[in-house]
C-alpha cells in the first residue's frame, strides 16, 4: 500500500510531539533520580560521615550456632566445637606486599609456622581481594590464641576470631546417616532465589549430605547482626548495635547410638548394610553401612589420598548401602509370593506341592536350589527350607500383578521418605512396566524369576526391613529417624492395618518361625534359644551372575572359587521375639556368599544388642556356639560409654 | 512501504556509510562503558583477569556487531522484525518449558562465549515488531480498537513468560517499552488513559481493602507486598542489600573516596556488587560528582536518540529509536531507583556499566539499529 510523502510528514509531526512529550518524561524522572542521588550522597552523608572520620561503620553477620543432633538417648552424635583461628586481611595489614610479609613473619614467630604455611597464606592473600580475610592458622590451642591477642598492637590487619566448627565425636559410626557439613560451594548457590545472606560468609559450613543436608533448614538457625565501628586498620572500636539471630535446632533422631556400634563393629570389613527397626512405630534403631568413613576428615578438609583411597575402595565406603543399595532381594522375598496367593485365595495354609528338584513348564526347566528336591512341601516347609519349586508353582497361579500389588503393600518399589541422600526405589515389576520400560511382553520365566526375589525384582535393605516390620506388626508401618525437634517430638504417624486376613499373615510367620527353629530350617544354626526372644527370619542367598547350563550340568562353582564380586549376596531378614515383636533386622552382605551363614548371625546379634539393651548374654545362643561367639563378641572394637575408642590393647 | 524507498538514492551506501553515523553518541556510549570497566577493576581489588577484561573484550565483540548492524540498509532490519520477534518468542518459550526440566531451571541458552537470556533478546525485537507493525498499518486505523488489540497481544504474549520465570524486572520493561511505541506511533489518548485508570483503580482498591471486611488479598499476600515495597522491613533478607547500598552512596559524599579506595568489605555481603549493584562503587568512589556525572553521560545518550527520531522521516526507524530509547532509559531509571532504595529490588543491570553478556551485547545490538536508522535515513 503506498502512502502520499504528504500523510506521512504529517504523522511524522505527530511522533515528533509525542516523542518530545516522552522526553519530557524522561528528563523529569532524570530529575528526580539526580535529587535522590543529592539527598543520599550529600546531605544525609552527614550521618555516615561523621561515623566515618576516623573509623568506619561495619555490618557483620553473628552466625547462630548450628542445632545439635542427639542419638535417641540423647547421647551426643554431632556437635559444635570452638574453633579458635587467625584471620588476616591485607588492606588493614598495610596493603601492600612487603607490609603483609612482614606482619607475616612477626606472626610465624608468635605462633609456629612452618615456611611453607608462610608462602601458601601468602599466595592466598595475593590471590584475593584486599578486604577478604584469609584464614593464616586454624584449630589453635588456647595458648597460641591468646598470644596473638596479646601480641596485637605489633600485628595489624591479624585478628584472632573464635569460630565454632562440626565435629562428630562418634566418626564413623554416623557418617552415613548424618553426612558432613562443609564450606558452601558455587554448586549449592546455583538455583537459589535469594540465598540466606549466610551463605557469603566465608567457609560457611553447611550441610552436603545425609541428615546434615536434609534437614539444613531446621540445623542452620538464622544469622544475627552486629554493627561494628572499626578504626582506620581494621580493628574493632566499638559495637553499635546487635540483633541476636536465632540458633539452629537440636534434633534428636531414633537412632541408639550404642546398638549402632555395636552393628558397625560387628559388619567388621564386609561390604554390608544393617537395618534395625522397632517393628510398631517404624523408628529405626540402628541403620549401618560399612564399610564406614571419618565424616570429620569432609569437614576439616580432606586430604587428596585420602579422599581417593575412599573413591577406590571396591566396598564403596562412601555409599549409604542402607537407602542406595538395590539388591535382588533372593528368597526374602517368598514372603510376599506366599501372602500374595493366599490373599488372591488360589492357596490355603495348608496347599502342598511335590518338588522334584525342578519345575517344568512349556518343556523349561526351573531348578529348585535343592538339586534332589525337598519331596513334599507345604507353606511352611516351604519357607523354612526355602524351596523354590513351591513358589514356582504358586507364581504361576497367582501372576506377577498380584504379587506386586503385595509387595508394593510391603513397601517394595516404594520410596521411604527418609533425610538422606539418594534414596533408591528398589523396583518391583510387573507387565505393566515391562512394557514401558523393554517394550516386551512379560513372559513365564519372568514370574519365576520374580517369585524367588531375582529377576528384575531389587530392594534396598531399608525396603527389607520394612517389609519385615509389615509382616511381623501386620501394620503400615513407615519408617522415620527424627524423634523430636528441640525437644518437641514428632508425632509418629499412625500406621493402618496391611488388610491382610490375621490367620494368613500367621501362616507366613509361622514358616519364618521355623525358618529359625525348626529341625530342618535355614537358618537354625542363628537360632536364639532363650524362649522370651524366639526369632523369626528368612534366609536369602541371591546371585549375581549367570550360570549356564553347561556348569550347572557340571556342578555349579562354590563361593570360595570365585572372586569377591561374582560371589552370591548374602541376605537375611528377621523380627523377634517371635510372640511379641519388636523389633525388625535386615542385613544383606555384598558377595558374602550363603545367607544362613554369613547373614543370619549378624541379625541375630544386632537383634539380640537391641533387645537386651546390652552386650548380648551368651545364655541366649546355642550351647554349642556359646564359646566361639564369646571370642566373637570379645574381639569386637566397641566404644566406650563416653563414645571414644578404648585404647589399642597388645595382646 | 514507507517514505524511505522512494528517496533511496539519497542515502549513503558502501564505505561513505562511515561518515554518516552518529559518531558523538557512539563515542558517549563508549565512555559509559569505560567507566564500567574502571569500577569492574576497582571491585576486584585492582584485578584486570576477574571482571574488567572479559566485559571489555564482549564490548569490542558487541562493537564489531553494532557497525555490522548499522551499515545493513534499515529497510532490511525492517523486514526481518516479523522474524525476529518469532525467534525470540520460540527462545523464550525453550527455556520456559525445557529450561526447567532438561537444563536445572536456567533460564538462559548457553551459546559457548556466553550465555543468552531471550528475556533480553526480546526487548529489542518487540520494539522491532511493534515498529514495523505500525509502519506497515494505514495511520488511519491505527486508534481502531482491533488494530490496537493486535500490537497489545505481541506485548502481553512474551509479558506473560517473562513473569512466569518469574522476572518482574523484564515485565515491567517489555510492557512500558511497547505501550511507549504503541503511544509513539499515535494511539488515541483514551486507551492509555482507561488502562491508567484500570490499574490505578485496582491497586487503590486493593491497597484500600486491607484490613476492611471486603479485603481483596489474604493477608499474607499483604505481608508479601509490604517487605516486596519496603525491604528495609527485612534487613536480613531482601532488605540486607538496600542498607549495604546506602551505607556505600551516603560514604562517599561530594567526591567520593577515590579511585580504588572504596570500603569494599562493607559490600563484602552485597552478592551483586560487580552486576545490578555496581552504581553503589561509584557512588562511594567517585561520589555525588561521578554519580552525577554518569547520569549526565546517559541523559545525553537519550537526547541523542530522541534528536535522531524527530530528524528522521521514516516511520519504521523513528519507532524503532523511540523505542530503544524508552527501553535504555528504563534499564537506568530502574536499576539507580532500587539501588538507591526507591524502588523494589527486581534485578535489573544497569547498562553498559554492570557485568554481564546478554545485557551488553543486547543494547549494542539496539544501538546497532539506531545506527543504522541515522544512516539510511531519507534525505
Amino acid at each position: 500500500m503506498r502512502r502520499a510523502p504528504r500523510d506521512t510528514e504529517a504523522t511524522a509531526r505527530s511522533v515528533t510531539r509525542r516523542a518530545l512529550f516522552m522526553g519530557g518524561c524522561m528528563a523529569a524522572t532524570v530529575a528526580v533520580l539526580g535529587g535522590r542521588m543529592r539527598f543520599l550522597g550529600v546531605e544525609q552523608a552527614d550521618e555516615f560521615r561523621l561515623l566515618a572520620e576516623e573509623n568506619r561503620i561495619n555490618i557483620r553477620l553473628i552466625p547462630p550456632a548450628r542445632g545439635v543432633i542427639y542419638d535417641r538417648n540423647g547421647k551426643l552424635i554431632a556437635g559444635n566445637e570452638q574453633n579458635y583461628r587467625v584471620v588476616i586481611t591485607r588492606e588493614n595489614a598495610g596493603g601492600t606486599d612487603d607490609e603483609v610479609e612482614a606482619v607475616l613473619n612477626r606472626l610465624s614467630h608468635v605462633i609456629p609456622m612452618t615456611t611453607e604455611e608462610l608462602a601458601d597464606t601468602l599466595k592466598d592473600i595475593k590471590r584475593n581481594s584486599p578486604f577478604v580475610p584469609i584464614i593464616v592458622a586454624d584449630r589453635l590451642n588456647w595458648e597460641n590464641f591468646s598470644k596473638i591477642a596479646v601480641n596485637a598492637p605489633a600485628l595489624p590487619g591479624v585478628t584472632p576470631e573464635v569460630g565454632l566448627s562440626r565435629v562428630y565425636p562418634r566418626d564413623t559410626d554416623f557418617a552415613h546417616i548424618l553426612g558432613y557439613v562443609g564450606p558452601v560451594s558455587e554448586k549449592d548457590l546455583e538455583g537459589v532465589e535469594s540465598p540466606d545472606p549466610l551463605l557469603r560468609i566465608p567457609k560457611f559450613q553447611i550441610g552436603k549430605i545425609g541428615v546434615e543436608k536434609w534437614m539444613e533448614e531446621t540445623l542452620r538457625g538464622s544469622a544475627g547482626t552486629k554493627r561494628i565501628e572499626v578504626n582506620a586498620v581494621g580493628r574493632v572500636m566499638r559495637e553499635l548495635g546487635r540483633e541476636e539471630g536465632v540458633a539452629g535446632k537440636d534434633i534428636r533422631l531414633t537412632i541408639d547410638a550404642d546398638v549402632q556400634n555395636f552393628v558397625q563393629a560387628r559388619l567388621g570389613t564386609e561390604s554390608a548394610a544393617c537395618v534395625v527397626m522397632e517393628v510398631n512405630t517404624g523408628d529405626i534403631i540402628a541403620a549401618v553401612s560399612s564399610p564406614s568413613f571419618d565424616p570429620n576428615l569432609f569437614v576439616r578438609g580432606i586430604s587428596q589420598a585420602d579422599y581417593s583411597e575412599l573413591t577406590e575402595n571396591d566396598h564403596r565406603p562412601l555409599a549409604n548401602k542402607v537407602v542406595q543399595g538395590a539388591y535382588p532381594p533372593g528368597s526374602t522375598f517368598k514372603m510376599v509370593t506366599a501372602l500374595a496367593a493366599l490373599e488372591a485365595g488360589v492357596i490355603d495354609e495348608n496347599y502342598a506341592v511335590r518338588c522334584p528338584g525342578y519345575l517344568e513348564i512349556g518343556g523349561r526347566k526351573f531348578n529348585c536350589w535343592k538339586r534332589g528336591g525337598h519331596g513334599k512341601v507345604d507353606l511352611r516347609r516351604a519357607l523354612s527350607e526355602s524351596c523354590d519349586v513351591y513358589f514356582y508353582d504358586t507364581s504361576q497361579k497367582v501372576g506377577i500383578d498380584k504379587i506386586a500389588e503385595m509387595g508394593r503393600k510391603l513397601g517394595f518399589g516404594i520410596r521411604h521418605d527418609l533425610p538422606m541422600s539418594a534414596i533408591s526405589d528398589g523396583k518391583m515389576p510387573d507387565k505393566a512396566w515391562k512394557q514401558e520400560k523393554y517394550k516386551q511382553d512379560w513372559v513365564i520365566g519372568d514370574t519365576i524369576n520374580a517369585s524367588i526375589g531375582q529377576g528384575y525384582v531389587l530392594a534396598t535393605p531399608l525396603q527389607l526391613a520394612v517389609m519385615t516390620a509389615r509382616i511381623a506388626s501386620g501394620k503400615m508401618v513407615t519408617p522415620r529417624i527424627v524423634h523430636s525437634i528441640n525437644d518437641q517430638p514428632v508425632a509418629v504417624p499412625q500406621a493402618e492395618g496391611l488388610g491382610l486376613d490375621g490367620s494368613k499373615l500367621q501362616a507366613v510367620q509361622m514358616g519364618m518361625f521355623e525358618v529359625m527353629n525348626g529341625a530342618h530350617g535355614t537358618a537354625k544354626s542363628a537360632r536364639i534359644v532363650d524362649d522370651a526372644m524366639r526369632m523369626c527370619g528368612k534366609t536369602g542367598t541371591a546371585q549375581v551372575r549367570n550360570i549356564s547350563t553347561a556348569e550347572r550340568d557340571n556342578g555349579v562353582i562354590s563361593n570360595d572359587n570365585l572372586p569377591w564380586e561374582q560371589r552370591d549376596h548374602a541376605l537375611f531378614v528377621g523380627f523377634a521375639p517371635a510372640d511379641n515383636p519388636k523389633y525388625a533386622v535386615s542385613v544383606v552382605v555384598e558377595h558374602g556368599g550363603g545367607g544362613s551363614v554369613v547373614a543370619a548371625p549378624i541379625a541375630r546379634d544386632a537383634l539380640l544388642r537391641a533387645l537386651t539393651g546390652g552386650i548380648p548374654p551368651l545364655t541366649a545362643y546355642p550351647a554349642d556356639q556359646r564359646g566361639r561367639i564369646e571370642t566373637l563378641l570379645n574381639a569386637l572394637q566397641l566404644r566406650l560409654a563416653d563414645g571414644t575408642m578404648p585404647a589399642p590393647t597388645k595382646a | 512501504m514507507s517514505f524511505l524507498e522512494y528517496q533511496l538514492k539519497l542515502t549513503p551506501s558502501g564505505l561513505a556509510k562511515v561518515f554518516f553515523i552518529n559518531w558523538a553518541l557512539l563515542l558517549v556510549i563508549t565512555a559509559i562503558a569505560a567507566i564500567g570497566w574502571l569500577m569492574l577493576y576497582s571491585i576486584a581489588g585492582g584485578d584486570l583477569q576477574t571482571w574488567a577484561l572479559p566485559q571489555i573484550k564482549r564490548f569490542g565483540m558487541g562493537l564489531v556487531i553494532l557497525f555490522i548492524v548499522a551499515f545493513v540498509p534499515i529497510w532490511f532490519w525492517r523486514s526481518m522484525s516479523g522474524m525476529a520477534y518469532l525467534v525470540a518468542m520460540i527462545l523464550l518459550l525453550i527455556v520456559e518449558f525445557f529450561g526447567t526440566v532438561g537444563m536445572g531451571a536456567q533460564r538462559w541458552i548457553d551459546l559457548g562465549f556466553m550465555r543468552l537470556q531471550p528475556s533480553e533478546l526480546m526487548k529489542v525485537t518487540l520494539v522491532m515488531m511493534l515498529a514495523a507493525y505500525y509502519d506497515w498499518l494505514d495511520d488511519k486505523k491505527v486508534s481502531r480498537p482491533l488494530w490496537v488489540l493486535i500490537p497489545v497481544v505481541l506485548i502481553v504474549a512474551p509479558t506473560v513468560l517473562v513473569l512466569m520465570q518469574p522476572n518482574l524486572g523484564t515485565s515491567v520493561m517489555l510492557i512500558v517499552a511497547g505501550a511507549a511505541v504503541m503511544f509513539a506511533a499515535g494511539v488515541s489518548l483514551w486507551y492509555f488513559g482507561i488502562v491508567a485508570a484500570l490499574v490505578g483503580g485496582t491497586v487503590a482498591a486493593v491497597i484500600l481493602s486491607e484490613g476492611k471486611t471486603w479485603q481483596l488479598l489474604h493477608a499474607y499476600q499483604y505481608k508479601r507486598i509490604h517487605t516486596f515495597l519496603d525491604p528495609s522491613a527485612d534487613p536480613l533478607g531482601a532488605g540486607y542489600n538496600i542498607i549495604q547500598a546506602k551505607i556505600a552512596l551516603g560514604s562517599g559524599g561530594w567526591a567520593g573516596k577515590g579511585f580504588m579506595q572504596g570500603t569494599q568489605s562493607r559490600l563484602n555481603f552485597l552478592p551483586e556488587k560487580h552486576t545490578d549493584f555496581i552504581f553503589t562503587t561509584l557512588g562511594e568512589e567517585f561520589g555525588f560528582i561521578g554519580a552525577i556525572s554518569l547520569l549526565a553521560l546517559y541523559t545525553l545518550v537519550l537526547v541523542f536518540c530522541i534528536i535522531a527520531a524527530i530528524q528522521n522521516k521514516d516511520r519504521f526507524s523513528q519507532l524503532l529509536i523511540i523505542g530503544v530509547a524508552v527501553n535504555f532509559f528504563l534499564y537506568i531509571a530502574v536499576n539507580l531507583s532500587m539501588v538507591m532504595g526507591l524502588a523494589p529490588v527486581v534485578g535489573v543491570p544497569l547498562p553498559l556499566l554492570s557485568y554481564g553478556g546478554s545485557a551488553t551485547l543486547v543494547i549494542l545490538v539496539a544501538f546497532g539499529l539506531v545506527q543504522s536508522a541515522i544512516v539510511h535515513r531519507p534525505r
